[in-house]
């Protein structure tokens, strides 16, 4: 499970690129800052398993407030829910299901729609229309059309919401991809290539994708950021994983009608998904702005 | 012009056709799932069928789907299983409901946004462009779930000022629509405000407004009449087509309030396994998208005369 | 004289820009007096600060930017106190400036004529008909064709050279005292440019205008100016005359700047083009003292790198100034930079053949009404009928300006496209039709390419020495690791660059050295034949002489045929053996360089030996101006390619039938309708004066 976390955290181009941005992250607080969001999030879910918690499904007390004592002499730092379930345990958790499902979600998404606008903006031609036509005709579905369709038909299972996250965002994926390689593919280094004879699969994984990987860091950074938003508001909507493993979106959903009583519990999780998604944002927005310096 | 228009229309057209045929095909071509719906997991084999002959479900695939997108475009879209009605009497006041509170998201996010990006834009990195941009980020990271939740608890619970659930059982009402715009405009404006600053920064940067300084024109008018006609090329198109993601928003904000809406709708029949609702909702949720790109086309060739006249 | 005062004058200006890594100084230092009606060139490559100076005097220098110290008068007042309601009236109205880049520098969303209106507008106290009337008038008076079209035109809808023009006409609405001009015309044709010069030179006269005009070559500066200061990363290190700067130059950056532009006078084997080693310092690496110092010849130790180096007045020479410690002591004999050597080599059999080669493309319009009208296809004539022959060890070079298909040839030869018709034959082998893919890799290796834009060249993702190794891999030269990488080492010795550029990203390298890297490229297979598209264009003219000379020999080395694609007819002369000049899909004259160069001339190469500007006081040349600007290849003119323009078009012929070719000496062939005894009567277009005598070089 950690294990997993660790390797889906980014993605692969990602990551090369990430290591060396340490360095030139220094010279942006707003990405440290949010940078530093991600890893608090990530470094407790990694950690979930062996923090001294609760078991997030077990019913305990119902209805305690923030700080009060445990029954077996613990202390419920974030209070319990309708249904006397530790919230902390359970925001730490969810944070793991989100992060695993977002970053996964994200990373299929990118391949497909990396390899669709590649091959439709370097190929172009026959390839171009096709894929660029299949992406207008999703992109003309409202996203959340498309979420509900397919997981109402296919049922909510990681894999649906992977697949329902794929076919939302690899067209704009796609998009982007297209753009950057239309420009790109005009560089005498490809031309260079093109003379001495090389194929346009190497031509578009080798000398292509790389030199796209500046302005699609910025835009996965959001992406992540966006698709946990997505798959949290699927939760909220009754669209999630099923019960019982904790779910962020599926926790303020829940106690959402009690809020006039114990309005933490369904505050604390809306501020775990919006602190997490702020990190996202935050880093895109710092990797932009050193970007645009160099 | 109006040759492209056409063009864009057929385009738009097609797209419709394609995307009908799809959602047919996923609903409908499993006829006896349909009746399964229909008459309730308890219905028999039989009993399904002959429901099936009655309701004209054995013509070929194709006449039934002509005879469907026929009855769609006269309005016709089928019984509603959830609320014992046709559908068209449930959807229309929903749409109705559903298009003032978007109507007024608009109304407040367009300009709210479109100030913001400009005034942040015309001086880059100076005090109000980072503060717009850093409330702009902070504002797009809380989902409208999260900040629903935290507007309910400070104005709903705890200062006691506004309703929790905006159902309007008493007919229309200020303080009922007020949290869900409100909520829509704060998660809403900073996407479009973003945009509209890195258009109008990117152009203040360009050598035509360097020209029309140094022309010695005034400052106001370097920004009236030439930054602001090519900076707002791009937010028009983004604005537009995000009625395609305003749909999610509103509805986590039906969801959340109560508020009879369209996309509450939509969600509650795709729970309930409403078919002719489903159907009848991401019909019309998918032409309001395909038709938003259709005008964003338009208005984009119409601003922009590189592309006008070529 | 003495006591007029100057239009303008900077006096000790210190110009810095503010980055993340502090401050940096652009400008050190500089001293400039306008007087009405004179015209004053500033010079210097990329970097060196001379449009700083300009957007300085417009007090525009950005959020990062600012005057450090010094002062600039306009008409006697100090612009840096003016307040900026004071600033915006001067601005366009009595200093007015034309751009490097017109498209650019036009709004692309409003008419043309409401751009230019806005300018008497915002001065003066005019009605909107009345701007609007002045507007029409201006685009009259700077030749444009049809000019109440233009006025309701967007700048997308003009041609480059057009969009110049309206730049200039809203320069002068305003008859200004002062013109700033900035690298007007490097963005366009050398025929275009000829003519965007000649019209600057004629309203300045008309309207008494001082003008300051930026530009890094030598040889417009010499066509437009008076006076000149020549920059080097910052500083003026030469002010005088135009004649004294050129004919009796004092600095050795400027005297090195002469010596690696190649001259009409300038052979390959009787005067090898100069270069000046090293390169451009950056902003805060400038050395002490002098900052030419590590580049000079003339460098002496204690003297050059102590202190900073003063500009001192040269003896009897009124305003001469000159940036350098011991100029009165120099011995211009002792310098003792290695000039470009260029054997003269016999050239072998014919390795290239190309025989009647058309390449032609179709467009095809999507719009309704190009459908409804059947002509939904249109054919670009790339290249028409095109034959020519290269040798073994010879450079052939292939001139002429946008749109003449020259590279739609290079991509037919690579490979790319596959001809329309008729055969492009390397070494006995017909490659028409034979796309790079389907070529053995040998023959791949035999034909490369040394690309224009050195920022462009190489792929900024992978290192240097893997790019060249894969390039050895990939033509099946060596296979083992251990031999390819002595490979790489072999190839950057051969284009003299250290061996630890191997390890080295594209992007720490100056364009000079990429473009090296991009010739160890091309080499890599021992190439029969490499196409050079103009490759030393883009880089500075100090850094061009090695560039060249490090091509020529090497492939003077490895006889290897050069096909040099270039516009630039100074560098042709120099450099190649054969000519072929092409113009719209057509070649309309080959021949060897002696023959292209001197009469009889193709009307074509006539006026592309006129447009050359040429840095040389005792060159005179004859004035061809060319109207209008090249047609799209989309839409060729019937008849005779070049007609629309022709200087010495002689009727309907010309508009309805191909010239017939016509052979002179043995190879040199012209394109064109004239008769022979018009050929015949043709006199040199370029003339030398030297010592009182005229003699003809070409």
């Amino acid at each position: 499970m950690t294990a997993e976390i660790q390797s889906n955290d980014t993605s692969p181009s990602a990551l090369s690129k990430m290591v060396k941005s340490i360095g030139l992250l220094r010279e942006s607080p707003i990405a440290i800052f949010g940078l530093s969001l991600i890893l608090f999030w990530v470094i407790l879910a990694i950690l979930a398993p062996v923090l001294p918690l609760y078991d997030p499904n077990a019913p305990l007390e119902p209805f305690k407030f923030p700080m009060s004592e445990a029954r077996d002499g613990g202390l419920y730092w974030l209070g319990t829910d309708h249904k006397g379930r530790d919230i902390l345990s359970r925001v730490i958790f969810g944070a793991q299901q989100v992060l695993i499902w977002a970053t996964t979600a994200t990373v299929v998404a990118y391949i497909v729609g990396m390899l669709m606008g590649v091959i439709a903006g370097y190929l172009g031609g026959w390839y171009d229309e096709v894929i660029s036509f299949i992406s207008n005709v999703l992109l003309s579905f409202p996203v959340i059309v498309l979420y509900i369709i397919i997981i109402t038909y296919l049922g909510a299972t990681g894999f649906n919401i992977v697949l329902a996250v794929t076919f939302a965002s690899a067209p704009g994926i796609m998009r982007i991809v297209r753009g950057l390689v239309l420009d790109l593919r005009t560089r005498d280094y490809i031309f260079a290539a093109q003379t001495r004879g090389e194929s346009s699969m190497y031509i578009m994984l080798v000398e292509l994708l790389p030199n796209a990987r500046g302005p699609l860091i910025v835009d996965a950074c959001l992406r992540l950021g966006y698709t946990t938003i997505t798959i949290a508001m699927l939760g909220y909507l009754g669209l999630g994983l099923p019960p019982p493993d904790p779910d962020w979106g599926k926790m303020i959903a829940e106690t959402q009608p009690l809020g006039s009583f114990a309005g933490h519990m369904a505050v604390v999780p809306a501020a775990a998904i919006s602190s997490l998604v702020l990190g996202f944002n935050l880093l895109a927005d710092g990797l932009r702005e050193i970007s645009m310096k160099d | 012009m109006l040759i492209l228009a056409f063009r864009r229309f057929l385009s738009m057209a097609l797209i419709m056709v394609i995307v009908s045929f799809t959602l047919f095909a996923i609903f409908e071509s499993d006829k006896l799932a349909v009746a399964g719906k229909v008459l309730g997991p308890y219905s028999s084999t039989e009993q399904r069928e002959l429901w099936l002959e009655n309701n004209g479900y054995n013509e070929p695939f194709l006449e039934r789907y002509v005879t469907w997108v026929g009855n769609a475009l006269t309005g016709d879209f089928g019984y509603s299983i959830q609320y014992k009605s046709p559908v068209s009497e449930v959807l229309w006041p929903r749409l109705a409901n559903t298009a003032i509170l978007a109507g007024l998201y608009m109304a407040f996010m367009i300009p709210l946004s479109l100030t913001l990006g400009v005034i942040a834009g015309m001086k880059e990195g100076s005090l109000q462009d980072r503060v717009v941009s850093v409330g702009s980020v902070l504002t797009t990271s809380v989902p409208e779930f999260a900040s629903a939740t935290f507007f309910s608890a400070i104005f709903v619970f705890w200062l006691g000022w506004l309703p929790g659930t905006s159902a309007m059982t008493s007919g229309f009402s200020w303080a009922e629509i007020f949290l869900p715009v409100f909520v829509l405009v704060v998660y809403g404006f900073g996407y479009t405000a973003r945009m509209t600053r890195a258009s109008m920064a990117e152009v203040m940067t360009s050598h035509y407004i360097r020209t029309a300084v140094l022309k010695g024109i005034p400052y106001r008018r370097v920004i009236m009449r030439h930054a602001l006609r090519n900076a707002l090329i791009a937010p028009f198109t983004v604005i537009i087509l995000q009625l395609n993601w305003l749909l999610s928003g509103v509805i986590v904000v039906e969801v959340f309030f109560a508020y009879k809406g369209f996309g509450k709708l939509l969600l509650d029949g795709a729970l309930f396994g409403d078919i002719y609702v489903i159907e009848a909702c991401t019909l019309v949720a998918v032409f309001v998208a395909v038709f938003s790109q259709f005008i964003s086309d338009i208005g984009y060739t119409l601003l922009n005369p590189r592309i006008r006249f070529t | 004289m003495e006591e007029q005062t100057p239009i303008l004058e900077c006096r000790n200006l210190c110009i810095s820009y503010d980055t993340r890594g502090g401050e940096i100084p652009a400008v050190i230092d500089f001293n400039m007096k306008v007087m009405p009606g004179q015209g004053v060139g500033i010079v210097g490559e990329s970097g060196c600060g001379k449009s700083t100076v300009a957007l300085a005097i417009m007090q525009y220098l950005g959020s990062n930017g600012y005057i450090k110290s010094g002062e600039i008068f306009f008409h006697g007042r100090d612009m840096r106190t003016m307040s900026e309601d004071e600033l915006r009236a001067l601005r366009g109205s009595k200093i007015a400036m034309i751009y490097q880049e017109p498209m650019a520098s036009l709004n692309p969303s409003m008419k043309i004529g409401d751009q230019l209106a806005e300018v008497p507008l915002f001065h003066e106290d005019v009605t909107v008909a009345e701007a609007k009337e002045r507007a029409l008038a201006l685009l009259e008076a700077v030749k444009l064709p049809d000019p109440k079209r233009i006025m309701d035109s967007y700048p997308h809808q003009i041609s480059g050279g057009q969009q110049q023009r309206v730049v200039i006409a809203m320069a002068l609405l305003s008859k200004p005292d002062l013109l700033l001009l900035d690298e007007p015309t490097t963005a366009l044709d050398v025929t275009v440019e000829r003519g965007i010069v000649e019209l600057v030179k004629e309203i300045s006269a008309e309207f008494g205008t001082a003008m300051i005009y930026i530009s890094h070559n030598l040889g417009l500066i010499l066509d437009t100016c008076d006076r000149v200061t020549v920059m080097y990363s910052g500083e003026a290190v030469e002010d005088g005359t135009v004649h004294e700067v050129f004919d009796d130059m004092k600095h050795p950056y400027t005297s090195g700047l002469f010596a690696s532009i190649p001259l009409p006078g300038a052979d390959k084997n009787e005067r090898p083009l100069v270069p000046i080693p090293g390169q451009l310092p950056l902003p805060h690496q400038r050395p002490k003292g002098c900052f030419f110092g590590p580049r000079c010849a003339f460098f002496t130790d204690g003297v050059c790198n102590t202190d900073k180096v003063p500009m001192r007045p040269v003896p009897n020479e009124e305003a001469h100034t000159v940036r350098c410690a011991r100029f009165e002591e120099i011995d211009w004999a002792e310098g003792d930079h290695e000039a470009v050597s260029v054997k003269s080599v016999k050239s072998g059999k014919v390795v290239l053949k190309v025989r009647n080669m058309k390449k032609y493309y179709e467009i095809k319009s999507s719009s309704v009404i190009a459908m409804i009208r059947g002509d939904a296809v249109k054919t670009v004539k790339a290249n028409e009928d095109i034959n020519f022959d290269a040798r073994e060890a010879e450079t052939v070079a292939i001139v002429g300006e946008s749109g003449c298909g020259k590279s739609t040839f290079a991509k037919v030869l690579m490979g790319l496209e596959e001809a329309t018709a008729g055969e492009v034959i390397l070494n006995g082998e017909d490659l028409a039709n034979v796309t790079v893919q389907k070529r053995k890799a040998q023959t791949v290796g035999h034909l490369q390419m040394v690309f224009q834009n050195p920022f462009d060249t190489l792929n900024p993702s992978h290192s240097v020495g893997s790019q060249i190794a894969r390039v050895i891999r990939k033509f099946g030269v060596e296979k083992d690791p251990d031999k390819v990488r002595a490979k790489v080492n072999d190839l950057l010795d051969l284009v003299k660059l250290p061996r630890d550029f191997a390890h080295r990203r594209p992007r720490q390298l100056s364009g000079g050295q990429k473009q090296r890297i991009g010739i160890a490229r091309a080499f890599a297979g021992n190439p029969a034949v490499v196409v050079a598209d103009e490759p030393v264009s883009a880089l500075d003219v100090s850094v061009q002489a090695a560039v060249t000379g490090l091509l020529t020999e090497i492939q003077n080395e490895l006889r290897s045929t050069l096909l040099f694609i270039s516009h630039d007819l100074s560098v042709v002369r120099y450099l190649s053996d054969r000519v072929v000049v092409m113009y719209l899909g057509h070649i309309v004259e080959q021949g060897t360089t002696d023959e292209v160069f001197s009469p009889p001339y193709h009307p074509y190469t006539e006026a592309l030996l006129s447009a050359v500007p040429i840095a040389d006081t005792s060159v005179e040349q004859k004035q061809i101006i060319l109207e209008g600007d090249i047609p799209s290849a989309v839409n060729p003119p019937p008849g005779c390619p070049f007609q629309t323009r022709c200087p010495r078009k002689i009727g309907s012929i010309c508009e309805t039938e191909l010239p017939p070719l016509k052979e002179f000496q043995d190879g040199h062939r012209i394109l064109c309708h004239l008769d022979d005894d018009v050929f015949e009567s043709m006199e040199p277009v370029i003339v030398m004066h030297e010592d009182g005598d005229v003699v003809a070089v070409t």
